[in-house]
């Protein structure tokens, strides 16, 4: 445990003159799981593209195994690095085997490929991961999880020594998150040595041991996790004291804003019923494709319901596409913020009026009145970004999501539907999102709030439904919202709702 | 990669790295070649040679107009050329059924942008409606169009009877043909339509990425669906132009390669292949420079059968310049 694998002296690097990563002394020991955490833009994901020779360094030098090296993609990889990047590297038509060996195929004589090998080895692969992947199945059949193991499988193929994960966990349900934890003390015992980087503190505590905080490019500590607890960490990421991260809870009204009844979607949703009131966080948990995207994209007509009733407000609504969600004043912010949340080649005051344009509209564009609404947005949510018509890939993903809420905010809504709001953005953005969605209640609009994050669930709602395979599995308020609970009802182990 | 680095760190990389190749590209292109052009040729610059680069430009310049939106869009509309040729023979068949005067010609005109307008209409309605890939779609309908031009005229020429007709072509207004001024006009509205309405900031929203667009509350399909129409109603109009300046349109060969120069035109301007941006000002410099380049090897005297191989090699590289930063290397 004591020898070192990677060292890393006064590494730096610079963009154009712009240090994003400065003097970083750290010494990378054999078999330990090494965490790093930091805010977006602390110098994470510069630090490990260095470790893999995307970026050559500025200035300093790596050592690796004791030796000076020169990375470049192909020597990381001939020395044992290996990277799992945060989107999947796959190739979707491919089998899994054939994703494992891509670009480095056994082949027999002539040059043919040699199958028989790889599949073997494939499964020597999925055995010793303890991961359920049968070699022939297709990437496309296979669950997120299930490809994560064949990434997982396709760096450690080649006998890796340094696996660096960046992410791994944000597409992750709590049980698969489980089962790739298990997987990494196994590596770990097997003498791999293995760099996480994570969003997820709670993640970091369990899994790593020992931490590394960086800020605005700085090495700031590095100390065996014991001596961590979740606050300290958020507090050196951020550089102050933090105040408590969730708001005070609203206080709903008695007033009923939506009513759904029995809404059915053919194999997605079955006889889904619920109430949220006037100025209610109402939270939706569950475990990934248990329905809870899908019933929000009913609600705004994305989907095409079979069967069930809306009511807003009292009244039967029939929703068939966005615009008519908009024309009842229903907004809803998408999981998904690259694919469906923010155009990224539109700057940021015709990505804030998108939902809205017509406001803003007659026969010509009024470009002023525009802009003077989308500086207020920057304003009041902080939205980081060098002028308004920035175009949104070159804004960091808190700060899409804040452009993102603020187009679903434009158009004037009395009902707000988040669905991961805080996915893969940095903990100061995600306490000025509780914070916006706190001040949204206190004006009156009711807000239905989907998060993977149980602790965020807990931390924002008073009242908390658990979804499982497109059904309502039951529903918890104040004191019964625990973790323990919502996995119950989200696995299935117990059916209903605890007793009152 | 030494080498590579010291381009980009050397004066000369910096400010071709300023340069936004994307938006001026096309407009550095058309000054050097306007600069060379005028020191290759003494007749260059005479107001009769651009006057003539102009009108040669106009037909598909005006198409390319159109298909500036349809492109920006997503899509690809190559059943324009062919389209031509239909709608022209129907205005004809209108223009010598009224009798060929004035009212005669109006009649022809209305019934060119509406026939153009309905070809696209089909188009769009099989893409949006049933999801066929526009090139599908296009490539068929080019195929039909062309055939039913052969059919209704027999393979033969359809000619107009009309004396007035081919003022509406050959004509001028102040100094201009008609054509050019139809097509700066056009450009004009376009512009505005592209960059100051809610439908064009909504073709690039749909071009750039539909399922955002579609969670935005946009209509998707109707936009793609009405940029067809446009192009339709662009074609009616080059239908027009065509066959009063020939006071026909030959069944065989009207129109033909002209979605070839259209596509290009929006191309070299800048418009990317796979929409989400594009400028009208930019397809109007494409369609300028296509001209040129033909113009200039007339001069030169180099084959006509040569002019394609040139016109090709102008496309690829305009692709290639724009693609600039963002080249193979990163």
């Amino acid at each position: 445990m004591t020898e070192t694998l990677v060292r890393t002296e006064s590494l730096a690097k610079d963009f154009s003159g712009v240090y994003v990563l400065n003097d970083i002394n750290v010494e990378i020991l054999k078999g330990e799981i090494f965490g790093i955490i930091g805010e977006n833009g602390a110098g994470k994901s510069t630090f490990i593209k260095l470790l893999n020779g995307t970026h050559l360094p500025s200035d300093g030098r790596i050592l690796f195994d004791g030796e000076e090296v020169h990375l470049s993609p192909t020597v990381s990889k001939r020395i044992g690095i290996s990277t799992i990047p945060q989107e999947f590297n796959l190739v979707s038509h491919l089998k899994a085997y054939e994703n494992i060996f891509l670009g480095q195929e056994f082949r027999r004589q002539l040059g043919l490929l040699d199958r028989k090998r790889m599949r073997r080895r494939a499964s020597e692969l999925m055995e010793q991961l303890q991961a359920d992947v049968v070699p022939d199945a297709e990437v496309n059949d296979l669950s997120v999880a299930e490809k994560q193991m064949v990434e997982i499988a396709k760096a450690v193929a080649f006998n890796s020594r340094l696996l660096i994960m960046d992410e791994p966990t944000t597409v992750l349900t709590p049980i698969e998150i489980g089962v790739l934890f298990e997987l990494m003390r196994r590596l770990k015992e097997q003498g791999v040595t293995i760099i996480y980087i994570s969003h997820k503190l709670k993640e970091v505590q369990q899994i790593c041991d020992r931490v590394m905080v960086l800020r605005d490019g700085d090495f700031i500590s590095l100390d065996p996790v014991e001596n961590l607890d979740e606050h300290e960490m958020a507090n050196r990421m951020v550089g102050r004291e933090m105040t408590q991260i969730f708001p005070e809870k609203a206080c709903p009204g008695e007033e009923i804003a939506l009513e759904v009844e029995n809404l059915s979607v053919p194999g997605l949703l079955h006889s889904v019923s619920f109430s949220l009131r006037k100025g209610e966080i109402l939270g939706f948990a569950g475990l990934g494709g248990s329905g809870r995207t899908e019933l929000s994209e009913t609600i705004v007509g994305i989907r095409k319901k079979s069967e069930g009733v809306i009511r807003i407000h009292g009244s039967e609504c029939d929703i068939r596409s966005p615009s008519d969600a908009i024309a009842h004043r229903i907004a809803y912010l998408p999981e998904d913020r690259q694919g469906a949340g923010i155009l990224t080649s539109f700057d940021v005051t015709s990505n804030i009026t998108l939902s809205s344009l017509k406001q803003y509209a007659r026969l010509l564009i009024n470009r002023r009145k525009e802009q003077q609404k989308a500086r207020t947005y920057v304003d009041s949510f902080d939205i980081k970004t060098t002028s308004l018509r920035t175009r949104l890939e070159f804004l960091s993903g808190g700060n899409q999501q804040k452009v993102s809420l603020a187009k679903s905010l434009d158009t004037d809504p009395s009902i707000f539907i988040f669905d991961e709001p805080t996915r893969g953005i940095d903990i100061n953005a995600k306490m000025q999102i509780f914070r916006f969605i706190r001040a949204l209640v206190d004006e009156g609009i009711s807000c239905i709030f989907i998060s993977s994050e149980l602790e965020e669930v807990i931390g924002v709602c008073s009242r908390v439904l658990v979804m499982r395979e497109g059904r309502i599995a039951g529903t918890l308020e104040d004191e019964q919202i625990t973790e323990e609970e919502i996995m119950k009802l989200a696995t299935g182990v117990i059916e209903g709702g605890p007793q009152t | 990669m030494k080498l590579l680095e010291q381009v980009r760190s050397s004066g000369l990389g910096e400010l071709a790295k300023k340069i936004e190749w994307e938006k001026y590209g096309p407009f550095i292109a058309l000054v050097v070649l306007f600069i060379v052009s005028s020191f290759a040729s003494p007749y260059f610059f005479q107001v009769r040679n651009i006057t003539n680069i102009l009108r040669q430009i106009s037909y598909t310049g005006i198409i390319a107009l159109g298909m500036t939106f349809v492109i920006i869009s997503g899509g690809i509309d190559l059943s324009v050329g062919s389209a031509t040729a239909l709608v022209g023979a129907l205005a004809i068949t209108v223009l010598n059924y009224f009798g060929g005067g004035g009212l005669a010609i109006a009649a022809a005109i209305l019934v060119a942008v509406l026939a153009g307008a309905t070809a696209g209409a089909l188009n769009g309605l099989v893409i949006t409606r049933w999801r066929v890939a526009p090139f599908i779609v296009t490539l068929g309908s080019m195929s039909i169009f062309r055939s039913l031009t052969l059919f209704l005229t027999n393979a033969g020429v359809m000619r107009s009877t009309s004396v007035q007709y081919q003022q509406v072509g050959m004509g001028y207004f102040l100094g201009l043909p008609n054509p050019v001024w139809i097509m700066l006009i056009l450009a004009a509205v376009f512009h505005v339509v592209l960059f100051h309405t809610r439908y064009g900031r909504y073709v690039c929203a749909v071009g750039s990425n539909e399922r955002v667009a579609a969670y935005a509350a946009i209509k998707t399909a109707w936009i793609k669906f009405y940029g067809y129409v446009l192009v339709g109603a662009t074609v009616g109009l080059t239908s027009i132009l065509l066959s009063s300046r020939m006071n026909s349109i030959a069944s065989t060969n009207a129109g033909s390669g002209y979605e070839l120069d259209a596509i290009a035109a929006v191309i070299i301007g800048g418009t990317s292949l796979s929409g989400g941006s594009g400028s009208i000002v930019g397809t109007l410099i494409g369609a300028v420079i296509l001209g040129i380049v033909n113009n200039m090897l007339n001069m030169m005297g180099v084959s006509p059968y040569l002019q394609g191989t040139v016109k090709g090699l102008v496309i690829i590289g305009a692709v290639l310049i724009q693609r600039g930063r963002k080249g193979a290397f990163q």
